[in-house]
């Protein structure tokens, strides 16, 4: 703190919110959604759908709310944030109604709609009383139990598909193992944080491996563990996947060691190899990743793989055009898993280029707000969240289109499936709290101006 | 940590572009590829996205698309499916298509690039053209006397223009109606299996697909080789056969059902059916001159097409004597599908020429521009025409002195030939009745239509079933058809 004279108030600096920006483009995000959904409409039916106005009013309403939340409780938060994740939001429903098209008995929209409510309620839960992502630093360990809790308990439920990732309740079913997610990245964060120098620092060498000592390792070898226990359990190897490289990416950002990536390489490939060796499901996803037209060469006609990549093809540059392709050719799994095949058709590589470039923006805003911050527990949070985006989005994006092995995960905000878009609407929540305290004047610079001093540490 | 942070950035953005250059891949450059591949059901969507061109007989459409509102939209329709479907043939979205709906499915779908009116440039755009029409050579009101014709009896019926070649009449019975098999689901998939499992194989197009022993019909042509080779310079002159007549180098004996073939010259043996007489000219003529012969009209060939696939008629190319005098009186291997004997009866009246059979008369653009027409092409001179001659008058004494009395129509020359085929180990199958015949006007040059009629049925007795009596009328009423204009 610098003394200030009590006789002159210092000058009332303005620093900008860009609240107005934020707004503009929210208007911006629901206009396009409702505009895709007349697109539908008109190329489908020859009309503008009868319930476009409670669409487009139930989104832009959505969308209002959660600004005024950001408005009232994260002002500086980061204005790109809140626009992408409604707009994103707003085309997954219009993709998914214009799949409930061609499956009349099966319409998932409405239920879709009624998610996203619930996901943007939590979402404005979170920024009003969350009043600082500090906060969970206390939960370190509940928060650990806790994912792990969600991660055991499918196990006892039946299996849905192969993947035992769901829990039913009444009429309900939701994966708890998303929202094990974020509690995971929390536990990541507060951990690494505090361990850092143990973790960098410590133990004995090896030729020139610096190992660190066994106290710090076994949290890590655990979680490592229960990973490939999940895999094995669950056959979730998507989630399986996203840890890793979740875990991996935090703890090179917090030590710096590259040698903590080649040791997490190591364990992930010998771990995939013995899983892979075991696991016939897993096995076939490889086999099928390797050849995709195996299936139409023995006569058994085109897999979902291959579905998936005619769909694609179709699209070419500029799309068929939103309810013009044959997507639904798919079938099963064709709004959740597949649902950016029907982006890719009917969009097209321009489409599914700014779809991608989205994402990317939200990952690349998430890392900015991680470098503004001064604390490392929430640099390492708004890094973590940010990565869980990335990777689920390359996981899946991946995986549809046949650039890696495919693994059963929701596309971020555009896939069916209510647990998906409450953890990632939940994951935009946090980096707008993280966002805005980095974006906010620090009091103690406020009269010299300085907004953010940026803490270059040792490394 | 900051520069930490930076590097798993900058891994984060290398993710980005793999999915962005992953994307490039998949949807530019192996979209071609990926577009073709067989089990992609995009084109075929595309493909019944419009409604299917028509084909047509005497300027009428016997066919019809339905739109159903289905992903595969348009369904074929059939006018009087089970009179046309030897000559249409199905479009079914679940099997695929057959007969003159396969053969021009690149005109009836609208893919064929010769329907655009700059066909290089639609190359480019591969645009699809609102699909065209197809004018068969069918004359209505033949093809409905040889259906009729024949009822509920099991055969076949084949009527060319000996002048051109043109097609007048495909029947074939019991028949189909192919619009059964239109479009998808459980009803098609049932009909498939219920056609496929009838016992009378009514999806069998026994006019162009099925062989039978031609019988008696085929002494025509083991005559005009008999004529062409020398082996017979005078057909009223008496041939040195005996009767029975012993195959050579065989013991076995050869009867036949007429009397006063000792001997006989060639006409008569031709009017009242000698198999003696052309079971020994066969022999005289022997099996190279024979197999050049048969060759001529079109026996042998696989490949011939009207435009879809004629099945081979078979005469051996490598037999005893024995064999070859059987063979000679269309018995042991030899075997003939309706239109090849339809051919040979054409080539008798055609003064020799045999024109080559065709069912497709020109295609056109929706709008009616013709995108490509047939003309009459010869086949082969299947004799010389001095044979012809010979050959045309015994065939008119067989109408109005022999065996087929019942084909003769007042105000016209008919000429023809019965047959009964022997069918089965020792004959124990029920035999074929077969007629083969032309007719020529009285006021007209030339021949108006060839006919070949064969009828297979169980129900008859063995004695009744002789050509004259059971496919010689029906023959009678699509030349009656053919002749009228």
């Amino acid at each position: 703190m610098t003394a200030t004279t009590a006789d002159a108030p210092p000058p009332e600096l303005r620093l900008p919110k860009r609240r107005g920006v934020e707004l503009v483009l929210l208007v911006g995000a629901v206009l396009i959604s409702v505009y895709g959904y007349i697109d539908v409409g008109l190329a489908k039916n020859d009309a503008v759908p009868a319930d476009t106005l409670n669409y487009g009013a139930g989104l832009g309403l959505l969308a209002l709310l959660a600004h005024l939340a950001v408005r009232f409780r994260a002002p500086y938060a980061d204005p790109l944030l809140l626009p992408i994740a409604i707009l994103l939001n707003g085309i997954g429903l219009v993709l998914i109604y214009r799949l409930d098209l061609e499956t009349p008995g099966d319409s998932a929209a409405p239920t879709q709609l009624i998610w996203s409510t619930l996901a943007v309620a939590l979402f404005i839960c979170c920024v009003l009383f969350l009043r600082d992502h500090r906060i969970l630093q206390q939960y370190t360990y509940l928060s650990v139990a806790a994912a792990l809790v969600l991660m055991i308990t499918p196990i006892f439920f039946p299996a849905v598909n192969g993947a035992k990732i769901w829990i039913r309740v009444g009429g309900f079913s939701i994966q708890p193992g998303e929202f094990a997610k974020i509690l995971l990245a929390v536990f990541f964060a507060s951990y690494l944080s505090a361990n850092r120098n143990a973790l960098s620092y410590t133990g004995r060498r090896i030729w020139r491996l610096q190992l660190p000592t066994m106290r710090v390792l076994a949290p890590v070898l655990a979680i490592w563990l229960i990973s490939v226990g999940v895999l094995v359990l669950e056959r979730d190897l998507g989630t399986s996947l996203l840890f890793f490289g979740l875990f991996v990416i935090m703890l090179y950002v917090a030590t710096g060691r590259l040698s903590w990536i080649a040791i997490g390489m190591v364990m992930a490939a010998f771990g995939a190899f013995v899983v892979g060796s075991l696991e016939p499901h897993i096995r076939g996803r490889v086999e099928n990743w390797l050849h995709p037209f195996a299936s139409i060469d023995a006569g058994q006609g085109a897999n979902q793989l291959a579905q998936s990549l005619f769909s694609f093809a179709a699209g070419g540059v500029l799309g068929t055009g939103l309810g013009l392709g044959h997507s639904i050719l798919i079938g099963f799994a064709v709004k959740s898993d597949f649902i950016l095949a029907t982006a890719g058709e009917e969009l097209g590589l321009a489409g599914l280029a700014a779809v991608f470039l989205l994402y990317a923006l939200v990952v690349a805003r998430g890392y900015r707000a991680g470098l503004a911050l001064r604390d490392s527990f929430g640099r390492l949070l708004a890094i973590g969240l940010s990565s869980i985006l990335a990777i689920q989005v390359f996981v899946i994006a991946g995986g549809v289109m046949g650039l890696i092995p495919l693994t059963g995960m929701a596309m971020p905000f555009l896939a069916q499936g209510g647990s998906s878009l409450v953890t990632n609407w939940v994951i935009v929540a946090l980096l707008i709290r993280i966002s805005d305290s980095a974006r906010r004047p620090d009091p103690g610079f406020a009269e010299t101006g300085i907004i953010a001093p940026i803490v270059e540490d040792e490394s | 940590m900051i520069r930490y942070i930076r590097r798993a950035a900058a891994c984060c953005l290398l993710l980005l572009v793999a999915l962005l250059a992953n994307a490039a891949r998949v949807q530019v450059f192996q979209a071609d590829s990926l577009d073709k591949n067989p089990a992609n059901r995009r084109l075929t969507i595309a493909r019944y996205h419009e409604p299917r061109g028509n084909i047509l007989v005497g300027g009428r459409s016997v066919t019809g698309s339905k739109d159903t509102d289905q992903q595969l939209r348009y369904e074929r329709t059939y006018r009087s499916g089970p009179l046309y479907a030897p000559v249409t043939g199905y479009a079914s979205q679940t099997y695929g298509t057959t007969l003159i709906e396969n053969a021009e499915d690149g005109i009836l779908s609208g893919t064929d690039s010769m329907l655009a009116p700059f066909p290089l440039w639609n190359e480019l755009t591969r645009a699809q053209q609102p699909g065209g029409n197809v004018a068969t050579t069918i004359k209505a009101s033949t093809q409905e006397a040889a259906y009729n014709g024949l009822g509920r009896r099991r055969g076949a019926v084949a009527a060319i223009e000996p002048s051109t070649g043109k097609i007048l009449a495909l029947v074939s019975s019991p028949s189909y109606d192919p619009g059964v098999l239109s479009g998808t689901g459980p009803s098609v998939t049932d009909a498939w299996s219920r056609l496929n499992a009838s016992a009378s194989q009514p999806m069998l197009n026994r006019a162009i697909r099925q062989t039978y022993p031609p019988g008696s019909t085929f002494k025509i042509v083991t005559a005009a080789a008999a004529l062409d080779s020398g082996a017979v310079t005078d057909m009223n002159a008496d041939t040195d056969t005996p009767d029975p007549y012993t195959l050579p180098d065989t013991t076995t004996v050869l009867p036949n059902e007429a009397s006063g073939c000792e001997n006989a010259s060639l006409e008569y043996a031709i009017e009242v059916s000698c198999n003696t007489v052309m079971a020994n000219l066969g022999v005289k003529v022997g099996l190279s001159g024979m197999d050049e012969a048969v060759g001529k009209f079109g026996f042998n060939d696989s490949g011939l097409k009207i435009p879809s696939g004629v099945a081979r008629s078979n005469f051996d190319t490598d037999m005893s004597k024995d064999q070859l005098a059987l063979s000679s009186i269309g018995q042991f291997n030899t075997s003939a599908t309706p239109l090849q004997m339809a051919m040979v009866s054409a080539a008798v009246a055609n003064g020799g020429e045999l024109m080559y059979p065709h069912l497709i008369d020109e295609t056109r653009a929706k709008g009616g521009r013709v995108v490509r027409r047939n003309d009459p092409k010869s086949y082969r001179r299947a004799m010389d025409a001095s044979t012809a001659v010979q050959l045309q008058q015994m065939m008119v004494d067989v109408v109005t002195q022999g065996t087929g009395s019942n084909a003769a129509i007042p105000g016209a020359t008919v000429g023809g030939k019965t047959g009964t085929a022997q069918n089965g180990v020792n004959n124990a199958g029920t035999p074929y009745a077969w007629f083969i015949s032309w007719a020529k006007a009285d006021c007209a040059s030339q021949p108006a239509v060839a006919v070949a009629v064969v009828v297979e049925d169980a129900s008859a007795h063995r004695a009744d079933i002789t050509g004259g009596g059971f496919a010689a009328p029906i023959a009678r009423a699509v030349m009656r058809a053919a002749l009228e204009h």
